[in-house]
């Protein structure tokens, strides 16, 4: 009886694999979640956003400011909506939120060019969320120069501006396009597993508890560690039918390239689910009930999904954010997942978030462990 | 009262439940205080106790489920503290509530029990278990879809799958109708005949009645061990049947001498104290000033445990 046992496995095996199918709802959420997240997160969310509604009010409409609007326009981030003829329009435009940029061509802006005094061009600009026009207001400076060059000619070729002292060349490197679907598809891949494995493990052994069932488990002649892995075993299976859901998604949906290997990829997402069972066994030793290890379920994956760096920027965030950041597994996983797909990271250069998964499992599996017990009292 | 013969000891076996002093507390309440059990080989022993008063969780020591605070003693010759493991491969426990699995069929319910006490030709014993308990027709029936009373066949067939030496049943009829409650029973004594000793909690006098020994415990404390017989003879009871007593005068029946317990059984009441000679007297006055009829009968074990319960006689 001290032994442990394979057929006492397969045993806890065959029950979960039965249960699994007959729980229609549960499974449907397996298969359901990450085709949902990625629809919503892969074609949804898009933090480069185009075609801005923008306002401008000009006094006249002569050559110079034609052109800069036609240039705007071009440059797909500005849509012009609004042509208000007085300043005070165009502020409450931007106020009710109808408009986010407003243009203020000044009254003798051709002139004034033409005399080569430097004009000003007021742009304001709804900044309360400065992501949504982060990317415009780079654009807009540059464009202007370039709207303008062809129409500075002869005399007025001096108000060009001048070639710095230094040449900075700019190579945009692994997403040379800058689209947002190849940072958030593979990271996509973490949440998902974060999401799901932890909240079905959770819920796999609450329920056995609140059922009752767990005394009936209890009284026979099984070792923890038999039930510890029957019940787990099928969540890696679960965990790897998602992980072929989103590739396949990302290479035909999103066409994010898989540069890496994959092989490599597909290891380090056994650590990664590793250690997201872990967290779910420890919930689930918690927890008294379902709903409670529904609740714990998201108080580590709230943190999870905002401080891991797949919403915001990590490296935006003040040091305390960046440590409670680098304690959760999301985190590395992430850096591991766009590390192999985009960047075709080697097993050495993946090392150095792959090893803080492993410790995180260990301390996570310790704690576990010492609370599944397999007594009632 | 059905009189059963009382299985003897034999010295080459020793008893199937053995305990001194079991004791168990969860947040500081004592719930289990000091037990001290006795259950020979292929004895039915009843359990019985009000609420709360510990049997669920000294059966729960018994079969290793908890560990004792403190106290000693064996369970089928293994020692209830260290060799839980070997005890669980050896007995059969039956849950109060139903515990196995809603969401399997009877029949994958068994095979998961068979697989996991590693059963040899497991598919012939289960086979066998459907046909005794007649669940062979349900076999593909899912267990949350079955009655109360094909449930409880269902946690028994589970239970008794591996052949167990003792069996613990913790209320095990709560909620099954009497038909089935009758079978149930036949069935218990069928397997004592064979050689299996049974623990059994319940609530019913009834049930109580058809076990060779009992114990009762109130607040986790031992209060009364023996034959139904010994049980009521230590407790001592006398009991008279008055007849049609108006309901304004039972109070004041109550508050007579001798009088500790008036309980209603259909048209009349059953008046019972230990001191049988005072009850007589006070019955017999009462009788007279209402005009009434009343005649001794014997003591329901009820009346007994209610007895034991209100305390005095421990």
């Amino acid at each position: 009886m001290n032994r442990f046992s394979w057929r006492r496995l397969w045993a806890v095996l065959a029950k979960e694999f039965i249960q699994m199918r007959r729980d229609r709802l549960t499974f449907a959420m397996m298969v359901g979640i990450p085709v949902m997240q990625l629809c919503l997160f892969g074609y949804a969310i898009n933090t480069d956003p185009k075609h801005l509604p923008t306002a401008v009010v000009a006094a006249e409409s002569d050559e110079f400011t034609r052109r800069l609007l036609s240039a705007m326009t071009l440059s797909d981030y500005f849509e012009l909506v609004a042509m208000p003829s007085r300043i005070d329009e165009g502020r409450a435009l931007l106020r009710r939120g109808e408009v986010q940029f407003l243009l203020r061509v000044p009254p003798d802006f051709g002139r004034t060019l033409a005399r080569g005094e430097r004009p000003q061009l007021l742009v304001e600009i709804d900044a309360t969320d400065p992501v949504a026009s982060g990317n415009a207001i780079a654009a807009l400076s540059a464009l202007t120069d370039a709207a303008l060059e062809s129409e500075l000619r002869g005399p007025l070729a001096a108000l060009n501006p001048r070639p710095g002292a230094v040449e900075v060349l700019i190579q945009r490197r692994y997403n040379p396009e800058g689209l947002t679907a190849y940072n958030i598809v593979p990271g996509l891949m973490g949440v998902i597993l974060t999401m799901t494995l932890i909240m079905m493990t959770g819920l796999a052994i609450a329920r056995e508890r609140e059922r009752g069932t767990f005394e009936n488990l209890l009284a026979m002649p099984v070792r923890p560690l038999e039930i510890m892995l029957g019940k787990l075993i099928p969540y890696i299976l679960v965990a790897y039918i998602q992980v072929a859901v989103i590739l396949l998604a990302a290479r035909l949906l999103f066409e994010v390239p898989i540069i890496g290997s994959l092989a490599l990829l597909l290891g380090c997402v056994f650590a990664f689910v590793i250690a997201n069972l872990s967290v779910g066994l420890l919930f689930s030793t918690l927890a008294k009930n379902q709903m409670q290890a529904m609740q714990m379920t998201f108080f580590f994956f709230l943190p999870s999904i905002l401080l891991s760096g797949f919403m915001f920027p990590f490296r935006g965030m003040p040091g305390w954010a960046q440590t409670i950041g680098e304690a959760l597994p999301l985190t590395h996983f992430l850096r591991i997942v766009r590390g192999i797909l985009l960047k075709a990271n080697s097993a050495a250069e993946v090392w150095p978030n792959l090893w803080p998964l492993l410790l995180f499992t260990l301390v996570v599996v310790g704690l576990g462990a010492k609370r599944f017990r397999r007594t009632l009292d | 009262m059905i009189q059963h013969q009382q299985p003897t000891p034999t010295p080459s076996h020793p008893p199937a439940i053995d305990v001194h002093g079991l004791t168990k507390s969860f947040a500081g309440k004592r719930v289990v205080d000091g037990l001290d059990l006795r259950v020979e080989r292929g004895a039915i022993y009843g359990f019985l106790g009000p609420n709360g008063s510990g049997k669920t969780t000294s059966i729960r020591m018994l079969c290793g489920l908890l560990t004792a605070d403190s106290g000693e003693g064996t369970c089928l010759g293994l020692d209830v503290r260290r060799q839980s493991a070997q005890i669980k491969a050896q007995v059969g426990y039956m849950t109060q509530k139903f515990t196995w699995w809603e969401d399997l069929t009877i029949e994958e319910n068994l095979r998961f029990a068979a697989r996991m006490h590693g059963i040899a030709r497991a598919p012939r014993v289960i086979e066998g278990a459907l046909e005794r308990l007649g669940l062979a027709q349900r076999r593909r029936q899912l267990a949350g879809e079955l009655s109360g009373g094909w449930k409880q066949r269902l946690a028994l067939a589970a239970c008794l799958l591996h052949q167990p030496k003792l069996l613990l049943l913790d209320e095990p009829t709560a909620g099954v109708d009497p038909k089935a409650r009758r079978d149930f029973w036949a069935e218990i004594h069928a397997l004592a005949r064979e050689g299996l000793t049974v623990l059994v909690s319940t609530h019913y006098m009834d049930e109580a009645e058809r076990c060779h020994r009992l114990a009762y415990i109130n607040a986790g404390r031992l209060l009364a061990e023996g034959t139904p017989a010994q049980i009521l003879a230590r407790v001592g009871l006398s009991t008279f049947a008055i007849h049609g007593v108006p309901g304004a005068a039972v109070a004041e029946l109550k508050a007579l001498a001798g009088v500790e317990q008036v309980v209603p059984f259909g048209l009349r009441l059953h008046v019972s104290g230990t001191d049988s000679r005072v009850l007589a007297d006070s019955v017999g006055a009462f009788g007279h000033r209402h005009q009434l009829t009343w005649e001794p009968v014997d003591a329901t074990l009820e009346d007994a445990f209610i007895a034991l319960m209100r305390g005095g006689h421990g």
